[in-house]
């Protein structure tokens, strides 16, 4: 397998620059000759496909949802961070890139995050052109907030909203395109596999969920946007549709998987309240600003501290970050707190029910600020935690649990931004390239962007201009397409004829691998763990092919049907998640594995691990080969990171 | 508090073209943590036990702020909680033995796919017609190089706020697209930003909604009410008084350009 990353040689401040100059273009009469796929319509996708069809290319876009303003981009909260320095506190793209790659724990290749921090300033001149209502001062400038994991305020927001306003964006120039005639949106369509002919990428199979027909579409190049897979633990806080069928299928077809088991995992959500629970819903990392978390000293208190946190006195409370960490203290970065939130449960002195909760409390802050001064701050928050628990945070500590957040692993990507198979580009949270093992706050929004707005049009073009736009697109009747139709209509049949006579919900079967998930390949890794679950899946696999029940009628619109195929892949990639996990002996960032730490800190393995690890599938019942893409940091020393 | 037994009446209806009926079915062991549609699940869980199909009902984000989720509940869009979408509606604001009726959003320009879910692609095509500033990727000014006063941009923002949910046009007698589309207008004639296109957009999107099937204002005001991002009223007035304009203003800019042959 070709890893060749294809980075431009030269001094890194000057590869994208160079790369710019060095990509063929194609001239602008010939744009129209090009049609591109691209599955997604977040920041990324979104982003691309009006893009591309500004430049002048046919671009074809594809959603689950029922519009591509609901992608999940919108739920992001905090912000997007840019290198302006408009707040004069030192910021630079050298800064930016610094900290993004201290950031990911030294996993993430610094050619991409170098060309990231360098994009990241006009991101914020093209959104504020676009008509996105970032906060502003009295003045009328930008407003900037700090988040966790750097020194400067580089983070541009529009309230708890900011996802949403650059959904928005992204939404309005998609939609511009759509009535040029240069995008054709599909919206409630779901790409269910890929096709290639002769190695390169041609096209997709989809499933319109209205109708329930199977249909394909081929261009000239294939762009996946379809985000992270969180959701293989059930329970996670993305949204209910979230999934890793485009991906996985990809990876089915030759594209590698890259570092699978990078996870994050956020410290601040609200706890499960029972079985019924669908999602978690997160608490912004900025009430960590003010809020002290603790659990009791004694597991004797617990039932006491669970019924009123109010009656255990400061001395019998175990300020537990404040105490590990005093330089950080509650503002530790997310991997640390979360472990430390597991710990502490773990010790039997979590709260609330099931014991998994620690307290986030507002008393001290409140007493110094008053509780008008906190509601100003954390109004909106306070009143969605009231509303998701009936509780009043003013009144008693918010009870938090840590949960699955974003993935930074995902299809490995060249600096093109292209997989494994040519002719497929892979662009935000569905890549693996910019957030090594773990990924800074507010930097989500940025890659999305950043892909979708000012690289994908440099380096596909570079694609496009190699290819014969009159031969180069294989038409929907070739031999392929009907192959893997057959596949997918297959997979479907087999879905449905098990599912008639089968006893099992698809719901109940997720949750019975989010819970293997969640267990062993969650916040603390172990061998022995991991090992187990890789017994565990396949089992419950075998059961879920046998026994899973998927009602109604294949043509026509039908939830269980789309979920089922969901989970049927998440049953199969959970394996490709664990075995990356069993094979990552150190610990880094987001993946931490019990064996290998110092003094309750994670414990990097440089001399084994400085690399990307890259899956390639090999067929059903066959372990995949991992291959090794080695990182070089040649800007950044490799160093530990410490909080301490 | 114990566990909720709840009698639901569902609109279920096989596809668009096919007649759709209320139905009746008794959900057991609700637990008032649980949000409206995880009670939904549960039901489903229990239909698909007994080998019924499930409810269609749509949700992504779970959040409140895709604007996916719908539905009609006891004849309100998203529910008795004022500000609230029906994915943040918990189930303790019921209690044991209620009856709840619920029912997709309905307008001739949202057409029911199945069930409870509905076809809001008409949005789609108001915000295609026009709701938009046209700025290239490429073009773009410094960020810092046009000030805009807070005020103003909170404006827009508070305009921008809205979700595209569609509960404006459930609520309203005559499935009118005002609020909707006033929103959009509104979020970027608070810009500079959006001042070039300004009058073109709203004619635009105005013509777009008419087209669409939606039907006009006739001040009852349900939209503001029943829209869970608290988009005001007053937007469109904004909107009325620009559309009057660019009716006249397009009348003079044709004449002029004809009398300048």
């Amino acid at each position: 397998m070709n890893l060749d990353a294809r980075i431009p040689s030269g001094p890194i401040a000057e590869k994208w620059n160079r790369a710019k100059f060095e990509l063929k273009l194609v001239n602008p009469a010939n744009k129209r000759k090009y049609s591109v796929i691209v599955v997604g319509s977040g920041l990324a996708g979104g982003a691309a496909a009006a893009t591309l069809a500004e430049l002048g290319y046919n671009v074809a876009c594809f959603c689950f949802q029922d519009t591509p303003r609901r992608a999940h981009s919108i739920a992001a909260q905090g912000g997007i961070n840019a290198a302006k320095n408009y707040q004069n506190d030192g910021d630079s793209i050298h800064r930016l890139f610094y900290d993004t790659v201290k950031g990911g724990d030294f996993r993430a290749r610094e050619a991409n995050v170098h060309r990231l921090a360098e994009v990241s300033v006009d991101i914020i001149d093209q959104c504020t052109a676009q008509g996105v209502p970032f906060a502003r001062e009295y003045g009328g400038t930008l407003a900037n907030r700090s988040f966790g994991g750097a020194q400067v305020s580089r983070t541009f927001y529009a309230r708890g909203q900011t996802g949403q306003q650059l959904l928005i964006g992204v939404y309005q120039a998609l939609a511009r395109q759509i009535a040029a005639g240069k995008v054709t949106m599909f919206n409630r369509t779901e790409m269910l596999d890929v096709v290639t002919v002769d190695g390169r990428a041609a096209g997709i199979v989809v499933r319109d969920l209205v109708t329930g027909k199977i249909e394909s579409h081929s261009a000239h190049a294939v762009i996946l946007a379809t985000g992270g897979y969180g959701n293989v633990f059930y329970l996670s806080t993305n949204a209910m549709g979230s999934n890793v069928t485009a991906t996985y299928r990809a990876y089915k077809r030759g594209a590698a998987f890259g570092n699978p088991c990078y996870t994050q995992i956020h410290p601040t959500c609200i706890p499960v309240s029972g079985d019924y629970q669908s999602k978690l819903t997160l608490m912004s990392e900025s009430l960590r600003n003010d809020g002290r978390v603790w659990v009791p000293k004694k597991a004797e208190d617990v039932a006491k501290a669970s019924k009123d946190p109010g009656s255990i006195p400061d001395e019998d409370r175990d300020y537990y970050l404040e105490r590990k960490y005093p330089s950080y203290g509650n503002l530790s970065p997310r991997d640390i707190a979360s472990r430390a939130a597991k710990e502490a449960c773990d010790d039997g002195r979590g709260v609330g029910p099931g014991g998994r909760g620690v307290y986030l409390d507002f008393r001290d802050a409140i007493k110094r600020d008053s509780q008008a001064k906190i509601a100003e701050k954390y109004g909106n928050l306070f009143d969605m935690y009231a509303r998701i628990t009936g509780e009043n945070p003013y009144q008693q500590p918010m009870r938090i649990y840590p949960a699955v957040h974003y993935t930074m692993g995902g299809l490995w990507v060249d600096y093109h931004l292209q997989s494994t198979i040519p002719g497929m580009f892979v662009l935000g949270e569905a890549n693996f390239s910019d957030h090594g093992a773990n990924r800074l706050g507010a930097s989500a929004l940025m890659q999305g962007l950043a892909d979708g707005y000012f690289i994908i049009s440099y380096t596909l073009g570079h694609y496009l201009a190699g290819i014969n736009a009159a031969t180069g697109k294989v038409g929907t009747d070739h031999p392929e397409f009907k192959r893997v139709e057959a596949d997918v209509k297959g997979r479907i049949d087999k879905l449905m004829s098990i599912g008639a006579k089968g006893k099992r919900t698809v719901d109940s079967f997720h949750k019975a691998l989010g819970h293997i998930m969640w267990e062993k390949c969650g916040m603390a890794r172990t061998k022995e763990g991991l090992t187990e679950a890789l017994k565990a899946i396949p089992a419950l696999r075998e059961e879920f092919w046998q026994d899973v029940k998927v009602l109604g009628e294949r043509e026509t619109f039908n939830q269980s049907l789309e979920k089922a195929g969901r989970v049927a892949d998440f049953l199969e990639f959970a394996e490709l998640m664990c075995q990356d996990a069993l094979e990552r002996e150190e610990s880094c960032g987001g993946h931490f594995r019990t064996e290998y730490q110092e003094g309750g800190e994670a414990k990097r393995d440089d001399e084994r691990f400085c690399h990307v690890a890259a899956w390639e599938y090999q067929g059903e019942a066959k372990k995949p080969v991992r291959h090794v893409e080695p990182l070089t940091f040649e800007t950044v020393k490799l160093a530990t990171r410490s909080y301490k | 508090m114990s566990d909720m037994n709840l009698t639901l009446h569902i609109w279920r209806q096989a596809k668009g073209t096919a007649a759709g009926a209320m139905k009746t079915y008794q959900v057991k062991g609700i637990s008032e943590h649980a949000s409206f549609l995880e009670m939904l699940d549960v039901l489903n869980e229990q239909l698909q036990e007994k080998g019924e199909e499930p409810v269609a009902f749509d949700s992504d984000c779970r959040e409140g702020i895709c604007g996916m989720c719908s539905l009609v509940i006891n004849g309100r869009p998203h529910g008795p909680d004022a500000g609230t979408t029906t994915c943040q509606l918990h189930m303790r604001r019921f209690k044991n033995g209620d009856e709840i009726y619920i029912e997709p959003f309905r307008a001739g320009a949202f057409p029911v796919v199945r069930d409870l879910c509905v076809d809001r692609k008409a949005f789609d095509d108001i915000v295609a017609a026009g709701g938009y500033v046209t700025a290239n990727v490429g073009s773009a000014p410094d960020a810092n190089a046009v000030p805009i006063p807070k005020e103003q941009a909170d404006r827009a923002f508070d305009a921008a706020a809205c979700i595209g949910c569609g509960a404006c046009v459930a609520a309203c007698p005559n499935s009118s697209a005002m609020l909707f589309t006033a929103a959009k207008v509104a979020h970027l004639a608070h810009l500079p930003q959006g001042q070039p296109e300004r009058l073109r957009r709203v004619k635009a999107m105005v013509t777009a909604m008419d087209a669409a099937g939606f039907g006009n204002c006739s001040n009852h005001y349900e939209c503001e009410a029943a829209c869970p991002k608290g988009i005001s009223k007053d937007y469109i007035a904004l909107m009325n008084r620009d559309y009057a304009k660019s009716v006249f203003v397009a009348k003079d800019a044709k004449a002029v350009s004809d009398g300048a042959g």
